[in-house]
């Protein structure tokens, strides 16, 4: 019996952790190259919504995601012009990029299904196991049985992320850009070029995590079903100080957190449900309380470069 | 008097080309539902200041976002981006209807004041944890603020489904809104006052948020506070050096902020809506409040003609509707106008005096209320 509870509590919170591994990803990339994005929340909203879109139009759950990617590039390429180009307030750009997502979705809402607040399920879902194999393992097969793709491309993400950025030239690029963009620039790297891809795979990858908040959970779209998890998975990202291993750490502790509900259920906790979705918001501000003196933004996070500053 | 006008138009031309950039944008979305975009916007506008009940409407549209738009302008002030009017808003609005309830005994006189003071106070205090976060450990108040707005959504939740339910009052089951607060406690409707406001919901709250306004100018532009607190915002170290701490003007702002949006949802409280309602999402008034700041030049004078802007958009949105026109058309204005302004794309075409905008809201301070 207390195994069941275990694992169910365990993928539950692996299932949470998922959409926050990858937003916090998306942080990875854009902060390590200097662009704050404040804009995760609206790049997945994004992402959730025309995944789902494109489930209905082509009745391919994969094709879905694929344009739930493609329109999380999009918008993320809003915020590269503005925080790259126009050196604009990266803040602002981002929260209003929040706001316009909003809008265009409800938008889009009206305009094709003539409904407000949520699209009609989608006809195709990621919500089952896509190795099933795996679930022949003995007492661990409960637990695989329970998992997305998107679980798996996750922590697959991690990896690849680790590698990119601190095993290859172009990931010290990254970091230098980040880092010290004027000293970057002086040894020839492209400070506008790099902050333009990495704002991008932010986008495709926060795209990503708004399609597993949609297809990977309840197969449709609902106007506010994000709440503030792009910013959840900011504060992980500090709390991972901007390390994408450690970030994945900080997404399964939050990940467990939310989790909690499901436990305190299983044991019968008498607390008013609105103290149990809490949870997760309180546990972000502790866990800042605790780390964030300690820990180490890029240096040029946030800072517009300017090419021929004096 | 010239200069003087030269330097207005060098401030406003940034949210005026927003503006119509936004209305253009607009348009195109008009066009695309396959409407003509010039008679959705004569319904917008007709819809909104065509007739005295209708401006009425936009002054209790107004009201609301004035408020959130003077918050968001005195947390940039300080170089602070309060993205959490939304949750000292609701805070508010609790304690709102706790102290109207509880003190329904008393005279109005005494119990309208203690209402809005209450307001102020509980968003204020909302406010300054954020405040307190940043000053004391660093902590970024996007983020916390953004925590604590849905920390305060499920409290108030909470607090309308069970302590301040009617039916929990009077010991049954609990139901989905607040106790609805005594005529006493209410705020004065203008048709009360002048008949021809006929329909309209309008009430005495934009007197307190137009009052508000002025002494926030005040504050900001005539007191030590104010300085202090704007130079913090337009550098925190030489602020430091010149003895003005950054920590404390950074909690002090933080309380303004969050009582200006309390005071907010104290006034809709007392003047619109007598209640507090269940709801599974916040209401939308900081976000709003951020946009109406930022078109207002971060002044508290700029934010009036601001927040008429965006009541007069959120107003004539429901004329459109009836035109047959998805009313979100004026939240996808109000949010092209505000990448917009993030992007300053003006100031890339013609430089200025303005060009620290983009960077830094508040600092473009240096000459106002002078």
């Amino acid at each position: 019996m207390t195994t069941a509870i275990f694992i169910s509590l365990l993928t539950s919170a692996i299932r949470l952790a998922t959409p926050l591994l990858l937003a916090a990803l998306a942080g990875v990339y854009s902060e390590r190259s200097g662009v704050v994005n404040i804009a995760l929340e609206g790049i997945m909203t994004s992402g959730a919504f025309f995944s789902i879109w494109f489930t209905h139009v082509t009745g391919s759950a994969w094709l879905g995601v694929s344009m739930g990617i493609a329109f999380g590039i999009v918008t993320s390429s809003l915020l590269a012009v503005i925080a790259v180009n126009l050196k604009g307030n990266q803040v602002i750009a981002g929260t209003a990029i929040n706001l316009l997502v909003t809008a265009v979705v409800a938008f889009l809402l009206e305009i094709i299904w003539h409904r407000s607040g949520s699209t009609p399920t989608a006809p195709a879902m990621l919500t089952t196991n896509p190795l099933k194999f795996l679930e022949g393992i003995p007492f661990l097969g409960t637990f695989f049985s329970q998992l997305t793709p998107f679980v798996y491309i996750a922590f697959l993400m991690v990896g690849v992320t680790f590698f990119v950025l601190w095993k290859t030239p172009w990931g010290l690029h990254v970091r230098a850009v980040g880092e010290h963009p004027r000293a970057a620039d002086t040894v020839g790297i492209n400070v506008y070029r790099t902050r333009w891809i990495c704002v991008l795979i932010s986008g495709a990858l926060a795209g990503l995590a708004g399609a597993t908040l949609s297809l990977g959970t309840v197969g449709l779209f609902r106007e506010g079903m994000v709440a503030g998890k792009g910013f959840i998975a900011l504060a992980a990202l500090v709390f991972g100080k901007w390390h994408p291993i450690k970030t994945m750490y900080a997404c399964m502790f939050f990940g467990l957190f939310s989790a909690f509900n499901i436990l305190a259920q299983s044991f019968g906790v008498d607390a008013p449900t609105e103290f149990l979705a809490m949870i997760p918001y309180v546990a972000t501000i502790l866990v800042l309380i605790g780390v964030v003196g300690k820990a180490q933004a890029p240096k040029a996070d946030g800072e517009p470069y300017e090419k021929d500053e004096k | 008097m010239k200069g003087k006008l030269r330097y207005l138009w060098s401030v406003t031309k940034l949210p005026i080309v927003a503006v119509a950039f936004g209305f253009i944008v607009g348009a195109v979305c008009i066009a695309v539902t396959g409407n003509n975009p010039l008679v959705a916007y004569m319904a917008l506008f007709k819809g909104s200041l065509g007739s005295i009940p209708s401006i009425g409407e936009t002054m209790y549209k107004v009201t609301p976002i004035l408020f959130t738009g003077l918050a968001a302008a005195i947390s940039f002030r300080c170089g602070l981006f309060n993205i959490g009017a939304e949750g000292q808003y609701v805070v508010a609005t609790v304690a709102t209807v706790a102290v109207a309830w509880f003190g329904q005994g008393l005279p109005r006189l005494v119990l309208l004041p203690l209402i809005l003071i209450a307001g102020f106070c509980a968003g204020g205090l909302w406010g300054s944890i954020a405040g307190l976060l940043k000053a004391k450990r660093g902590i970024n108040e996007v983020i916390s603020t953004i925590m604590l707005n849905w920390i305060a959504l499920y409290i108030a939740n909470y607090m309308v489904r069970v302590p301040l339910s009617t039916n929990v009052l009077a010991g049954l089951p609990p139901e989905g809104h607040s106790v609805i607060i005594p005529n006493v406690a209410k705020l004065t409707k203008l048709k009360e006052m002048v008949p021809s406001f006929g329909y309209s919901s309008a009430h005495t709250g934009i007197f307190i948020a137009l009052a508000a306004a002025g002494v926030m100018w005040y504050i900001l532009f005539k007191t030590t506070i104010g300085y202090e607190i704007r130079t913090v915002g337009l550098n925190a170290s030489a602020a430091e050096y010149g003895g003005i701490s950054k920590a404390k003007n950074t909690i002090l702002a933080m309380f303004l902020s969050g009582g200006l949006a309390g005071l907010g949802g104290a006034v809709q409280i007392t003047g619109l809506v007598f209640m507090v309602n269940q709801s599974p999402a916040l209401p939308g008034y900081g976000f709003t409040g951020l946009s109406v700041a930022l078109v207002g030049c971060t002044h508290p004078l700029g934010v009036i003609p601001s927040a008429l802007l965006f009541g007069i958009l959120e107003n004539g949105s429901r004329q459109m509707q009836l035109a047959g026109i998805p009313s979100e058309i004026t939240s996808i204005i109000s949010g092209v106008i505000l990448v917009f302004i993030a992007g300053s794309l003006i100031l890339k075409l013609a430089g200025d005096r303005l060009k620290s905008f983009g960077k830094n809201p508040v600092a473009d301070t240096g000459k106002e209320g002078a």
